[in-house]
């Protein structure tokens, strides 16, 4: 079965969430997948889809690189798994830890630095760079 | 007496049959036409002139089918005083091709950066390990389907396609 086929169902669910900029492409056996998701809820149900078509996500088949839309502004949740985030002085590891956020607390987005780190800014008036991965738009 | 009125009334038909036969003028014919041309809306751009009958139709048609359907439709339609038609209408050039674009996870490749943006979202992630020498990053472990899910989407940020048939979910 093509990738294009097998992933048919979840591209047809990113088109219907209004994922924008959805591009589509197949390179060497693998489907890419990319655009901004409208919301959190949105982002999850596509990975869901994922999970359901190639269950553990093992088949190495598909890359979907999805972002969430999320302006400057925008209201986060701390994703991590039960431990703090570190806020760092410079959008990488190797910056400074100049602040923590809590697991589930809720920091103000400052701007999407890159795609894998955004500024921040708790509510404590800490401001710096976090993993963009731990954060999820409200 | 019989007889002249007779050629009265020949005269005086004559007069009539003639007014009836009046010439349609060129701007009367370039009318109508452009009517019939203004109601096609496969011509883009359709200008009508006539001149002594002979109507010319220029503008820009999708294809030769939808020209030759338009130019039959003209000559169908019959309209009075139109000698000939001179369709002139050309072919629109295709569309240039559209720049495909592509998803920026295509063109990447796993080099110093995308490792180190790897690491950094990795590296609170317990349980695993990652083999960064392979082609694709195979990572081994034991984690959670959460987790699971977290590493997947890390990698996707990232914009590589992981190994992770060493991954183990833990139930």
């Amino acid at each position: 079965m093509s990738v294009q086929v097998k992933y048919a169902a979840l591209v047809a669910l990113a088109g219907s969430l209004g994922v924008q900029n959805l591009v589509v492409a197949e390179k060497e056996g693998v489907l890419h997948v990319s655009g901004t998701a409208n919301s959190t809820a949105d982002y999850d149900a596509l990975w869901a889809s994922y999970n359901t078509i190639d269950p553990d996500m093992v088949s190495g088949d598909l890359l979907m690189n999805i972002d969430i839309k999320a302006d400057a502004g925008t209201s986060l949740k701390v994703t991590t798994d039960s431990s703090n985030l570190n806020i760092r002085s410079t959008p990488s590891t190797e910056g400074e830890v100049v602040g923590k956020a809590a697991h589930d607390e809720v920091v103000t987005l400052v701007e999407k630095t890159n795609d894998s780190w955004w500024k921040i800014a708790t509510k404590d008036g800490e401001e710096g760079y976090a993993y963009a991965q731990y954060l999820s738009p409200l | 007496m019989k007889k002249l009125s007779f050629v009265i009334a020949i005269a005086a038909s004559s007069v009539l049959l003639f007014s009836c036969k009046s010439k349609v003028t060129d701007e009367a014919l370039t009318t109508a036409v452009n009517a019939k041309v203004a109601a096609m809306s496969d011509v883009a751009a359709a200008n009508v002139s006539v001149k002594e009958g002979v109507v010319t139709v220029t503008g820009e048609c999708k294809d030769q089918a939808c020209s030759d359907k338009c130019k039959a439709a003209l000559e169908e339609a019959k309209v009075e005083g139109v000698k000939s038609i001179d369709w002139k209408c050309t072919i629109a050039p295709p569309p240039a091709p559209q720049q495909v674009e592509l998803p920026a996870s295509v063109a990447t490749v796993l080099d110093a950066n995308v490792i180190q943006v790897l690491k950094d979202g990795l590296k609170d992630i317990k349980g695993i390990t990652v083999d960064y020498t392979a082609a694709k990053p195979a990572v081994v472990g034991e984690v959670t389907a959460a987790t699971r899910m977290k590493i997947m989407q890390i990698f996707s940020m990232a914009k590589i396609v992981p190994d992770v048939t060493k991954l183990v979910t833990t139930k």
